[in-house]
């Protein structure tokens, strides 16, 4: 009996009879304002074919030279991985040909990456810490962009032509590649969603990409193999390609381990192979069998010289990184003093950076985070939209929170502020006086407002004096229904208990 | 003497792209063999403690600074095409006669 495409077992029971090894390679398109090797824009979304020099073409007769910006983004990228950085490298052509590029050959790094041997910690959500072995970041470049045209949807299978835009020929691209990762058993997907995030986050705090992961700046090729418990060998295994969102990712490779082992339980052996993953179906297909195509013929590029670094122009570059996100992330969560599972969602829901924004600006650690993962995230998930792209800046979180503390508006009139600034009609202040949104606080209008309420409801009214002091919240809604919600709701309190001769 | 026979010469040239008939697989594995000899006997001269040599020119840090110069237009770029749609590179099917 033969697996056929498609056919898996549960993860469970696939997890319950091997043991998964991981590996990954990602890709990160580096944001220089030029290419690796010419000086044409590296920019996203421009008309096809503009971005180019006869050397992004591999035109007869041009020579490269190598960004510098790039080769320092590199090494980087190669320190905050703690990785040791090559005293001397080189670049080399990998050979093939395919329509993406022009010039039959990748310039890529083949035995000396710029970068080597290094490890990071992977934090899942419940706080557990796998480390990961970095291999090797090395110095690449970018291929086209295939559009394959006539076939169904898209594909390449079946396709009549395709047509081909250079525009990202030569971006500047940094590989970096684990060794393989074991150990993971049934949290492999989860570590494989967390290692991406990981990568994307300190690419990004660096400020070397742009770690767009839907326009493709971060870019992950997962590699699974199984082997049954307790053997030492690894499995044969795949590489799935074109997984390039965090969520594609831990749903590849957790497929693919459903995959292998409903193969392996057949007793079929394991096809070395490319799989493509399909974010539609949710599984994959198989690409492009390992063959003699892929002997590269790899060889030192004769037109760049190699790089060598010394002591003194690392310790500079070391001495510009930021803050490893990791060590951010503790040091924000004591100085704020929230709980660890407080702390987790402020950062699942991606409004780190603007509390830390917004107690720069004024206001308590308690006070932003109320403000971040209340109001404006509630608005955020109604729009669509990160938190942070709603145009919520700290300074007016700063002003409204100072009109609640000083009784001119309260929590929920602060909402209708919020939506008066949001559509530009001024300042909170400004929306306060315009919008006649102040908190009603003459207790003339409140008194009257409180009388009828409790004319209203009088059998409320006797159990309060009767001493049930908690039935008093149904006249404080009748006030506030009343007041269209411009009054204290302490002060309601008070006055009713006060009207009622009751202590409160 | 090295020995390169036929079946490598055919996988070197299927990599490369390059009809070859009988003929010349057969006398190029000959040539082959001679150059590979050749290159081997430096080899002998020089002792493991010789890198190998990718320049000639003891060149390093040969780097550009980040800085955007001229680009080819859409219509430059195409020039030199045989064919192209939508301002674009056209080729054949990629995945036919595989």
């Amino acid at each position: 009996m033969t697996a056929v495409t498609g056919e898996i077992i549960s993860f469970e029971e696939a997890i319950q009879k091997y043991d998964p090894v991981l590996g990954f390679e990602v890709h990160v398109e580096l944001n220089t304002k030029t290419k690796m090797f010419s000086s044409a824009p590296n920019a996203f979304g421009d008309v096809p074919n503009t971005n180019v020099t006869p050397v992004d073409l591999g035109l007869p007769g041009v020579l490269p030279v190598v960004n510098g910006v790039a080769v320092e983004s590199a090494i980087k990228i190669g320190l905050a991985l703690n990785c040791s950085i090559a005293e001397k490298c080189y670049f080399a052509r990998k050979n093939y040909f395919y329509p993406d590029t022009p010039k039959n050959f990748q310039t890529s790094q083949y035995e000396d990456p710029i970068a080597y041997d290094g490890s990071i910690d992977i934090e899942l959500a419940d706080g557990t810490v796998f480390t990961v072995e970095i291999e090797r970041a090395h110095m690449e470049e970018d291929a086209g962009k295939l559009t394959h045209m006539g076939g169904s949807t898209g594909r390449i299978q079946g396709a009549e032509y395709s047509l081909v835009d250079y525009n990202r020929a030569g971006v500047p691209l940094i590989e970096i590649v684990t060794k393989p990762i074991e150990g993971a058993g049934a949290r492999a997907p989860e570590l494989a969603k967390a290692y991406v995030a990981v990568i994307r986050e300190i690419v990004k705090n660096l400020g070397v990409s742009d770690a767009r992961m839907e326009r493709g700046n971060v870019r992950c090729d997962a590699n699974v193999s199984l082997r049954p418990h307790g053997r030492e060998q690894f499995g044969t295994r795949t590489e799935t390609k074109n997984v390039n969102s965090l969520r594609a990712v831990e749903h590849a490779v957790r497929y693919e381990i459903q995959r292998h082992a409903a193969v392996l339980d057949t007793g079929t052996p394991i096809l070395q192979e490319t799989r493509h993953w399909h974010e539609d179906t949710r599984s994959t297909t198989s690409g492009r069998p390992k063959s003699d195509a892929d002997d590269y013929r790899y060889f030192p590029e004769p037109d760049l010289v190699p790089v060598v670094t010394n002591e003194a122009w690392i310790a500079k570059l070391r001495a510009e990184l930021p803050e490893p996100p990791a060590e951010r992330r503790k040091r924000l969560q004591a100085d704020w003093e929230y709980s660890d599972a407080e702390f987790r969602d402020v950062v699942n829901a991606g409004v780190m950076s603007s509390i830390e924004d917004t107690v720069a600006a004024g206001v308590s650690a308690s006070v932003a985070r109320k403000w971040w993962m209340g109001e404006i995230s509630r608005r955020a998930r109604l729009a669509e939209l990160e938190p942070a792209e709603l145009g919520v800046t700290p300074e007016l979180i700063v002003e409204l929170q100072g009109l609640i503390d000083a009784g001119r508006i309260n929590d929920k009139l602060s909402r209708d502020v919020l939506d008066g600034v949001l559509a530009g009609e001024g300042t909170p202040t400004e929306v306060v006086e315009q919008r006649g949104l102040a908190v009603v606080s003459d207790d003339g209008p409140l008194l009257e407002a409180i009388d009828g309420a409790l004319a209203a409801q009088p059998d409320v009214a006797e159990k309060i004096r009767g001493g049930k002091i908690q039935a008093v919240g149904a006249i404080v809604g009748g006030v506030m229904k009343a007041t269209r919600g411009q009054a204290d709701a302490g002060r309601v309190r008070e006055l009713i208990l006060q009207r009622l001769g009751v202590e409160g | 003497m090295a020995e390169i026979n036929r079946d490598e010469v055919a996988h070197l040239a299927r990599l490369a792209h390059i009809d070859m008939t009988d003929d010349e697989l057969g006398r190029m594995a000959g040539e082959l063999a001679v150059i590979v000899d050749s290159i081997r006997s430096i080899s002998e001269v020089a002792g493991d403690d010789v890198p190998a040599t990718s320049h000639p020119i003891p060149l390093s840090n040969v780097f550009r600074d980040d800085v955007v110069g001229q680009t080819l237009t859409n219509e430059e770029a195409l020039l030199g095409a045989p064919d192209d749609a939508d301002g674009r590179f056209r080729v054949p099917a990629i995945l036919d006669g595989e």
